[in-house]
């Protein structure tokens, strides 16, 4: 065989093959480790975060080609956000910027973000002072509307 | 790169002999068998040919028990459906062994919507079904038992002369589906009390899109596919005749070589399991042990920590074909029913790697691959898994070598997904 096939596109390959930002940090500020309970794959996020903001991610997983891609690229995706830009972080972003999963690997992109989510949680819960400001900020927001219709 | 092939349980490089043989039929012997006119007549005569190359491949009694059909598919569905319909008014009880192909399975699942019942007979750790728990499960309504010869999954060569014999004893048609032994290992349809038997070209060097069934006369069955008088009858349809021109010639071929492909294929698969065994830590073989009672081309591995798609992934990288039964390579997200019925972890039925071997298969490439597979696929793989992470650290334990440390895989799985794994 002279050419190449691939099960996955171009993207996801790559990022199979040369996952980034593959491995722990030990002084992470946030840990999450998720499972999917549709196939029992294992997705685990570390976050080093410093004034509000991701300064450094890793991942490690045990799963199919997707999920490694998926985390690979959410741990991409994520530097350089706020934790609340993290918290409205979302799937879809991971299938897009991957260029699309087949549909019944989709929900590895979806444990990409529950992990993500968890490792927030993590460092939510270890900074209750961050946790009060994200909570406020949220209320203001979610009232906000209200306020305009008044 | 070495480019290695250990997927011959799904298909193999058709015969150079059996092209040749087919290529008139393509174009020069393009009649139609049931012509009656010199272009029908030569055709004719090539079915009859192929129809005796495998009826001696699997010794049956006369030619006319040979069927032929689209695939092994197609063969099991009409060996089933047939014989049940045929006998529907005997009774409406079937008997099939809970580890057979879905081929099977799903063709009883059907006939159970439309009245029919089934009793699936367990196996045990190994994939072995008792003889006597096909025995205690047949009944007066009882018109079929369907037990494969080799099972597609874990290779486990099943007790099919004893379940032959309880059959006959019975007087209830068996049914062997011997996809995944044909051509490999010997057959011989009137020792193994065989009242029907399929299996696919394809899977010994012949062309795809041709099914075999042979049918013991004394078993009764009818039709599935309406049509024409093709087959005797028993399969409406105009055949397919290069394919069954190469189907031919593969099963003579296959015969002739019998001993030379047992004895190479099962030299290699001792060579590949000890080679795995010896460099890759907790690595665990599913199915009986390489020997008399295993299939002799294919091994079924779990290599703990890691998932298997990831690994059939990183062995295609690296020119390494193989097949695996992990839930991630299924479209249901299940893993292999082979794997769960016999009661195999789920964190080793996730780590499933399926290898099976070919008459080409050298020992250069048995080198590679277990150097490959030790190497580089397991390495990569397992550095990458927080399991493997956590297994270093005390968190879980392993299934295969338990250090008393930690806690299970499965239970830590359910724990962060929040529900146990299937």
């Amino acid at each position: 065989m002279s050419e190449t096939y691939t099960l996955y596109g171009q993207t996801v390959m790559d990022h199979f093959m040369n996952p980034r930002n593959m491995g722990d940090l030990p002084d992470a500020d946030g840990v999450g480790e998720v499972g999917a309970a549709a196939c029992g794959d294992i997705m685990k996020i570390s976050l080093k975060i410093q004034d509000g903001k991701i300064t450094d991610a890793r991942f490690k997983t045990f799963g199919c080609g997707s999920a490694i891609a998926s985390s690979s690229m959410a741990t991409e995706l994520i530097k350089g956000r706020t934790v609340e830009e993290a918290l409205n972080f979302s799937n879809q972003e991971v299938v897009d910027a991957l260029g699309g999963l087949p549909p019944v690997k989709i929900h590895c992109s979806v444990l990409a973000e529950e992990a993500l989510k968890a490792a927030l949680e993590d460092y939510l819960k270890k900074h209750p002072d961050v946790a009060a400001k994200v909570k406020e900020k949220e209320a203001a927001r979610s009232a906000a509307p209200e306020t305009a219709n008044a | 790169m070495r480019r290695v092939y250990l997927d011959h349980l799904s298909a193999t490089p058709l015969l150079p002999e059996a092209f040749e043989a087919m290529k008139p039929y393509f174009m020069e012997a393009f009649g139609n068998a049931a012509s009656l006119h010199q272009y029908g007549l030569r055709v004719r005569d090539a079915l009859a040919k192929a129809r005796s190359q495998i009826a001696a491949l699997v010794n049956a009694e006369s030619a006319e028990e040979i069927f032929f059909t689209s695939d092994g598919t197609e063969s099991a569905n009409l060996a089933i459906k047939g014989v049940a319909y045929a006998n529907q008014r005997r009774g409406n009880h079937l008997v099939v062994s809970e580890i057979e192909h879905p081929a099977v399975l799903n063709s009883v699942e059907f006939l159970e919507k439309q009245g029919f019942t089934c009793t699936r007979v367990k196996v045990d750790s190994e994939g072995f079904v008792n003889p006597e728990d096909v025995r205690a499960a047949i009944t007066d309504k009882t018109i079929l038992v369907a037990v494969h010869h080799v099972n597609h999954d874990i290779g486990t060569l099943e007790p099919i002369r004893e379940i032959g014999r309880i059959c006959a004893e019975k007087g209830v048609p068996f049914y062997v589906d011997a996809e995944a032994s044909a051509g490999w290992l010997p057959i011989d349809v009137q020792q193994m009390g065989a009242s029907l038997l399929s299996f696919s070209p394809h899977k010994f060097y012949g062309p795809k899109g041709v099914g075999v069934l042979y049918r013991n006369k004394k078993a009764r069955l009818v039709s599935i596919l309406h049509g024409g008088v093709q087959e005797g009858g028993r399969r409406a349809g105009t055949e397919n005749v290069p394919a069954i021109v190469g189907a031919g010639v593969a099963a003579e071929v296959a015969l002739r070589e019998l001993n030379q492909r047992f004895a190479h294929t099962a030299r290699l698969q001792k060579k590949l399991w000890e080679g795995l065994k010896a460099n890759v830590p907790y690595i665990k073989l599913n199915g009986p042990e390489p020997g008399p009672r295993r299939a002799p081309h294919t091994l079924n591995i779990s290599t703990e920590f890691i998932e298997g798609e990831g690994q059939l992934l990183m062995c295609d990288l690296n020119g390494i074909a193989v097949a695996s039964g992990s839930s991630c390579v299924s479209k249901s997200l299940k893993i292999s029913h082979v794997l769960a019925a016999i009661g195999l972890d789920h964190a080793l039925a996730q780590g499933n790697i399926i290898m099976s071997l070919g008459k080409d298969t050298t020992d250069e490439d048995i080198d590679y691959v277990v150097q490959t597979f030790a190497k580089v696929v397991v390495p990569k793989l397992r550095n990458m898994s927080p399991m493997w992470d956590e297994f270093q650290r005390g968190i879980i334990d392993s299934v295969i070598s338990p250090t008393g440390r930690g806690r299970s895989f499965t239970e830590h799985a359910a724990a962060v997904s929040g529900k146990p794994a299937h």
